[in-house]
C-alpha cells in the first residue's frame, strides 16, 4: 500500500491578513505559515493506515524553500518520504492538480489523500481535479475511511446526512474535519525528521490558466453607536433602532 | 543567544510551546481553581517524550540533553508551573537515578514505563522532620523475607497520589548514621501505600503533592537502588540536574510575568497615556527583562556544563538561586504593574505570583543554595 498525502502551506488561521501594494496578493510579512488543517486529518489518516496495516506514506507539497517546513512536520509526524515540487504555489488549482498528477504518473501509488480544501483559497478544487485527470475514482469531504483488499469505503458529510461511498483503488480522498484527531509530532519523530532528507523535484510545467485579479478585505465594520439617557429612555431608544434600522420586527 | 542553540534544540523548543499554548495554557486557570490534576496533559506529554526527555531511546526517553530539557520545561512552565512540576519531577528526580544507579534490570522494569510515559514517577525523600537535613530522615527499611518492608512517613510528594514508581529513601542501618540510608523503586500500587488528600497549596494548586503513610510497605531485594548505605548518593546525585529543572520552570514563570506585564503596559491608560510610558512602569519592565536574560544564561550555563559532563554544582546552584528569587520578584513586579487587577483572580499574574513562590523552597531552598555555593567557594 502507497500513500501520497498532498499538503498545503496555508497562513495560520490566527494571520491578520493584508493585502500586498499590488491589490492581488497576500503581503507576507508577518504571516505565519502552517499546514493547512484539513491536510493535517488526511496526513494523520494516512498514518494510522500505515500504523495499522503497514504503508509507505509520501508527503508532497507544490512550493518553494519555505513550504520544507510543512513536509519536515509531515516527517516528524511519520511520513517515511517527503517530495518538494518546486514551483509557485499557484492560485490556480487546474495547474497545481496537473503538477501533482504527473509527479503520481507510473509510481504505483494506491491512495492519494488531501484535505477536502486549503483553507485562504477554499477552491475545494484540486482533490476533484487530481481524480479526474487520474481517472481515479474519488469522495471527498469525507468523515471516516475503511480501506481494505483494493478497495475504499467512505463516509461523506452532506447536507443534514452521511453518504457511504465505495469504490476501488487507486482513488483520492479529500479529508473533512471528524475524520480523525491528528497528533502533536514526537520528540522523536522530530529528530528523527532532521535526518531524513526531503526530494525536491522540478514542478514546473504545468502553466497557470487563472491568476488572481484582485484581493479585497471584508469593509470594516463601522464604529458601534452608544445609547443615552436613563435607562428607561435608551430602552425605548434601542427598540425604535431594532425596528427602523435593524428592522428585526 | 548563548549557548547558540542548536537546530535541533530550537525545534524541540518550538514544539514544546506549540503544545503548550495550544494544549496546556487554555484551560491553567480552571485547572488552578479546581484543583484538578493534568492527567490527560501528563499523559499526551509522555507520549510525545517530555516525560523523560534525557533518558536513551533504548529505556523508552527521547535521548535529548539538558539545555533540550531546559527549553521544554521553560516552555510547559511558560504556560502552567503545575504540568511542568510534574514534568520535572519524573525527568530530574525520578528517571535520572534509575538511570545513573539501576541495574539493566531495574532500567527495563521502572524506566521505560516512566520514560515513555506509560506511568507516572516520583520521589520519595523528604519527611515531616527532614527536609534540608536528609540524612535525619526516620522512614525505617526492615528486611523481611525477599526484600523490605518500610514504615515511615514522607512528605510533600510530588505526584504522590498519581505516580507509580517512587526513588525512595530509607534507613537500613541506623547505627550508620547517614551511611545508614538506602534508596529503593518503591511501588505504590500495594497497600502500605497510603496517599494522603492533596495539600491545599498556595501555588501549583493543579499539581498533585501530598503526604505519603508508608506501613509495611514492600521493596523487593532487587529494587534497592544503588549499593546499600549509599542512599544519600543517589538521592543528591541528581540534585544539579533537579535544579537545573527548577531554574528552567522559574524562567518561564518569569518569562510569562514579563510578557503579560509587557501586554498590559501597552493597553492600560492612566493620566491620558499607556502606563508603558509612565518611567516608573519603564523602570520596573526593564528590570524585569535584564533578570530573565540574565536567569537563563546561568540556567543554560549550567545546563551545557551537565551536558559536557563536567561538575557543575556551584553552577547549577546559582542558576537555582538566581531564577527562583528573579522569578519570584519579577512576580511580585508584575502584580504590582497590573495594580488592583493584578490581585484578582481573573488575571493570570495572580496565579503565576502563587506558583513562582515554591520555587525558592523545593529543590533546596535558597538558603540551601547558598550554602552550597559557599561551601564550594571556600574549599
Amino acid at each position: 500500500m502507497k500513500i501520497l498525502v498532498a499538503l498545503k502551506q496555508v497562513p495560520d488561521t490566527e494571520t491578520k491578513v493584508k493585502v500586498a501594494p499590488d491589490g492581488k496578493s497576500l503581503d507576507p510579512t508577518d504571516v505565519k505559515w502552517i499546514t493547512g488543517p484539513y491536510d493535517e486529518y488526511a496526513l494523520e489518516e494516512a498514518i494510522r493506515i500505515k500504523e495499522a496495516g503497514g504503508a509507505e506514506v509520501v508527503a508532497l507539497t507544490v512550493g518553494d524553500d519555505r513550504a520544507k517546513e510543512v513536509l519536515r512536520n509531515a516527517l516528524a509526524l511519520g511520513a517515511d518520504s517527503a517530495v518538494l515540487l518546486k514551483g509557485q504555489p499557484s492560485d490556480d488549482p487546474l495547474a497545481v492538480a496537473k503538477m501533482v498528477a504527473s509527479f503520481l504518473e507510473g509510481k504505483g501509488f494506491d491512495l492519494v489523500l488531501l484535505g477536502n480544501k486549503g483553507i485562504g483559497g477554499d477552491n475545494a478544487a484540486v482533490g476533484p481535479m487530481l481524480a479526474e485527470i487520474l481517472g481515479w475514482g474519488h469522495a471527498n469531504v469525507v468523515v471516516k475511511l475503511e480501506v481494505k483488499d483494493g478497495a475504499f469505503l467512505a463516509d461523506r458529510e452532506t447536507e443534514g446526512g452521511l453518504e457511504r461511498v465505495a469504490g476501488p483503488l487507486p482513488a483520492v480522498v479529500t479529508a473533512q474535519k471528524g475524520l480523525n484527531e491528528p497528533r502533536y509530532a514526537s520528540l522523536k519523530g522530530i529528530m528523527a525528521a532532521k535526518k531524513k532528507t526531503i526530494e525536491e523535484l522540478d514542478g514546473a510545467g504545468a502553466p497557470a490558466v487563472l491568476s488572481n485579479a484582485a484581493l479585497a478585505l471584508p469593509p470594516a465594520r463601522p464604529d458601534g453607536r452608544k445609547i443615552e439617557g436613563d435607562p428607561a429612555t435608551q430602552a425605548r431608544a434601542l427598540l425604535q433602532l431594532l425596528k427602523d434600522e435593524a428592522k428585526v420586527f | 543567544m548563548y549557548p547558540i542553540l542548536t537546530d535541533d534544540q530550537l525545534a524541540i523548543q518550538q514544539a514544546a510551546r506549540d503544545f503548550a499554548m495550544a494544549e496546556i495554557e487554555p484551560g491553567a486557570t480552571a485547572r488552578d481553581q479546581a484543583h484538578e490534576f493534568p492527567g490527560g496533559i501528563i499523559r499526551q506529554l509522555g507520549e510525545m517524550g517530555f516525560m523523560g526527555m534525557m533518558v536513551p531511546e533504548a529505556y523508552g526517553g527521547a535521548g535529548l540533553d539538558t539545555i533540550s530539557y531546559a527549553l521544554a520545561l521553560e516552555q510547559i512552565a511558560y504556560a502552567d508551573a503545575s504540568v511542568a512540576v510534574s514534568m520535572s519531577v519524573n525527568n530530574s528526580v525520578a528517571c535520572a537515578p534509575i538511570l545513573a544507579f539501576g541495574t539493566e534490570a531495574q532500567k527495563q522494569k521502572y524506566l521505560v514505563p516512566l520514560a515513555s510515559g506509560k506511568e507516572i514517577g516520583g520521589f520519595m525523600l523528604t519527611e515531616p522532620d527532614a527536609g534540608s537535613d536528609a540524612a535525619a530522615i526516620k522512614t525505617r527499611a526492615t528486611p523481611v523475607e525477599g526484600g523490605w518492608v518500610l514504615n515511615g512517613s514522607k512528605a510533600w510528594i510530588t505526584n504522590g497520589g498519581v505516580g507509580k514508581y517512587f526513588v525512595t529513601m530509607a534507613v537500613t542501618d541506623p547505627a550508620q548514621g547517614k551511611r545508614g540510608i538506602s534508596s529503593f523503586v518503591l511501588d505504590a500500587a500495594q497497600p502500605g501505600f497510603r496517599a494522603g488528600k492533596p495539600e491545599d497549596k498556595m501555588g501549583l494548586r493543579s499539581s498533585n503533592t501530598v503526604m505519603v503513610s508508608l506501613e509495611d510497605a514492600f521493596v523487593p531485594q532487587d529494587a534497592l537502588l544503588g549499593r546499600p548505605g549509599e542512599g544519600l548518593k543517589v538521592a543528591f546525585g541528581g540534585l544539579d540536574g533537579g535544579r537545573i529543572g527548577i531554574a528552567a520552570q522559574a524562567l518561564g514563570i518569569g518569562q510569562r510575568a514579563l510578557d503579560e506585564s509587557v501586554k498590559y503596559a501597552k493597553t492600560r491608560k492612566t493620566f491620558g497615556r499607556i502606563i508603558g510610558e509612565h518611567q516608573a512602569i519603564q523602570t520596573y519592565l526593564a528590570e524585569m527583562e535584564a533578570r530573565v536574560q540574565a536567569a537563563r544564561l546561568l540556567t543554560f550555563k549550567a545546563a551545557a556544563m551537565k551536558d559536557a559532563g563536567r561538575t557543575c554544582t556551584v553552577e547549577a546552584a546559582t542558576a537555582k538561586l538566581f531564577a527562583t528569587e528573579m522569578g519570584s520578584w519579577i512576580c511580585d513586579r508584575a502584580v504590582q504593574v497590573f495594580g488592583g487587577y493584578g490581585y484578582s483572580r481573573e488575571y493570570v499574574v495572580e496565579r503565576l505570583y502563587r506558583d513562582v513562590r515554591v520555587t525558592t523552597i523545593y529543590e533546596g531552598t535558597s538558603e540551601i543554595q547558598r550554602m552550597v555555593i559557599a561551601r564550594e567557594l571556600m574549599k
